[in-house]
């Protein structure tokens, strides 16, 4: 981050303790919710590494359930993110693994809709309050959260990607950042696409409106 | 000298202001202007928001009870400041000011709301001095908010040219960091000209050089609270003897030069790690294993 900003030194604001375990962690699944297109019956984290070293008395727990509530990093009941679960009936559990992850910041998100429909996230909170998610349903991605983000589950066939691209164009939206992920030829697929511009509901309806082999779109 | 050139470092942005007759907060907000593509009103109006959380933050540590998630911490800020009353040691100011400091980081840890200055971890040393120093002095909110751009732009030439976080640089870069900067908000908003400012921000880091960062159990709680005390009172003496006269024999640059270098050094151990200074003795291991049995609620 060589550009920053005077409020990258100033800020942000944030709830404690810190900015890693607490505020990441609120990100972390704060997208994974997004991803679960905001249906959340019920939602279950595994943590890894030094989350699950540190992560109680950083109240990493809280700050992921919030998170998946829809909290914000600065919401001041980030703390009673396991009254308001319960209140709001949302299942909630929490389990910290010895298992050595990748990056030692590590959380694995299941959130199961109220149809019973699962996501699965994986992430990393890599300082500062910054995070990558890294894994989507078992597939490979990866993307931070910190532009405006498409998340494409499509068909993996020729001309998919040249249709979004085409139509993100037309919607004058700037692609900062695009990466593709498949399962293998022909399987499922998922394309991250990272925008200077946010793209709104209607420009969502267009995308997958006019473009084939789109299972699943959503926006973070 | 153009803008962009302005922040390349300490010297450069020392010409900048003196080439346009500025302030260095003034340089700062032309600055963020320019790159975030706001109105100045935008940009200020944003500042606002952090300095009215800012105050929140030391009002709650001093006012209501607050205890961290760990059981670690919290009321030792509410105790100092009052003691400040009755002719401590350290002087009035500095014993109120290095209370507001902790108060920020009891708040921190309690997972109350704060604005990071430049971490979680340092975030009572700005708040704290300011807001003291203003209760005393009279100063008006828009004043306070120059101060945070004088403070951010010391902030962000440490992060450009060395580093911001204890995980990069051990205490002095979190710590050490807050006390520049506030050091420089202090010296402008007492009319002090830019080089004093940066003279009164290569002090502060010249007295805590070399600092680790062990936190007891990993958490942002000991030494870290007590740490941010003394950067408050690091900062208000630097500020004070830059005012003074006194100037500081290795420019600024240098000294951000050094503290990268020193930061490099100190072994991983000693860089929020926990595995090493306060976090290993047989106390901190004792905490460590209480919080890690903790229960999730």
């Amino acid at each position: 981050m060589e550009d920053f900003s005077v409020f990258d030194i100033i800020g942000p604001r944030m709830t404690g303790p810190s900015s890693s375990h607490t505020a990441g962690a609120v990100r972390l699944s704060h997208i994974a919710r997004q991803i679960a297109e905001n249906d959340v019956a019920e939602a279950a984290f595994t943590l890894y590494g030094s989350f699950a070293e540190t992560g109680r008395g950083h109240g990493t727990d809280k700050a992921l359930i919030a998170g998946a509530l829809g909290m914000e990093p600065d919401d001041a009941d980030i703390k009673d993110a396991y009254r308001i679960a319960r209140e709001r009936g949302v299942l909630v559990s929490v389990e910290y693994s010895d298992e050595p992850p990748k990056h030692p910041n590590t959380a694995r998100i299941r959130i199961i809709g109220s149809q019973g429909q699962v996501t699965d996230v994986i992430g990393e909170s890599v300082g500062g309050g910054n995070i990558l998610i890294t894994e989507i349903n078992g597939l490979d991605v990866e993307f931070s959260g910190e532009y405006p983000t498409l998340v494409i589950q499509h068909t993996d066939k020729p001309g998919v990607i040249a249709e979004v691209s085409h139509v993100l164009a037309q919607l004058s939206v700037n692609i900062a950042f695009m990466r593709v992920f498949r399962h293998g030829k022909g399987e499922d697929a998922y394309m991250t696409i990272e925008t200077d511009q946010p793209v709104t509901q209607d420009m969502q309806r267009m995308i997958t409106r006019l473009c084939s082999g789109i299972n699943k779109l959503f926006a973070v | 000298m153009l803008l962009s050139e302005a922040f390349a470092n300490g010297e450069s942005l020392r010409r900048y202001c003196l080439e346009n007759g500025i302030p260095i907060y003034e340089a700062m907000m032309r600055r963020e202007e320019k790159q975030s593509e706001c109105s100045r009103e935008q940009v200020l109006a944003e500042m606002q928001k952090n300095l009215d959380v800012m105050k929140e933050s030391v009002y709650r540590g001093l006012n209501e009870k607050v205890e961290s998630v760990s059981g670690l911490s919290g009321g030792e800020a509410r105790r100092l400041f009052k003691y400040g009353k009755h002719n401590p040691f350290s002087g009035y100011t500095a014993c109120r000011a290095a209370a507001s400091a902790m108060a920020v980081v009891e708040v921190n840890a309690s997972m109350g709301r704060i604005v990071a200055a430049p971490t979680a971890g340092a975030s009572g040393i700005l708040a704290g001095v300011l807001i003291e120093s203003a209760r005393q002095r009279g100063w008006s909110d828009e004043t306070m908010v120059e101060g945070l751009f004088t403070a951010g732009a010391v902030g962000l030439l440490f992060a450009k040219n060395a580093t911001i976080s204890g995980a990069g640089g051990g205490c002095q870069a979190e710590t050490g960091v807050a006390a520049s900067m506030t050091a420089a908000a202090l010296v402008e908003i007492s009319g002090g000209a830019p080089v004093q400012a940066l003279d009164a921000a290569a002090m502060a880091m010249k007295n805590v050089m070399g600092l680790i960062c062990d936190p007891v159990a990993g958490l942002v709680e000991c030494p870290c609270i007590k740490r941010n005390a003394l950067g408050a009172v690091n900062a208000m003496l630097c500020a004070d003897m830059a005012l003074s006269g006194v100037t500081s024999l290795i420019p600024f640059d240098e000294v951000v030069a050094a503290m990268y270098a020193v930061g490099k050094d100190i072994r991983p151990e000693y860089r929020e790690t926990a595995r090493g200074g306060l976090a290993t003795t047989p106390t901190g291991k004792a905490v460590a294993q209480r919080v890690r049995r903790m229960q999730g609620e």
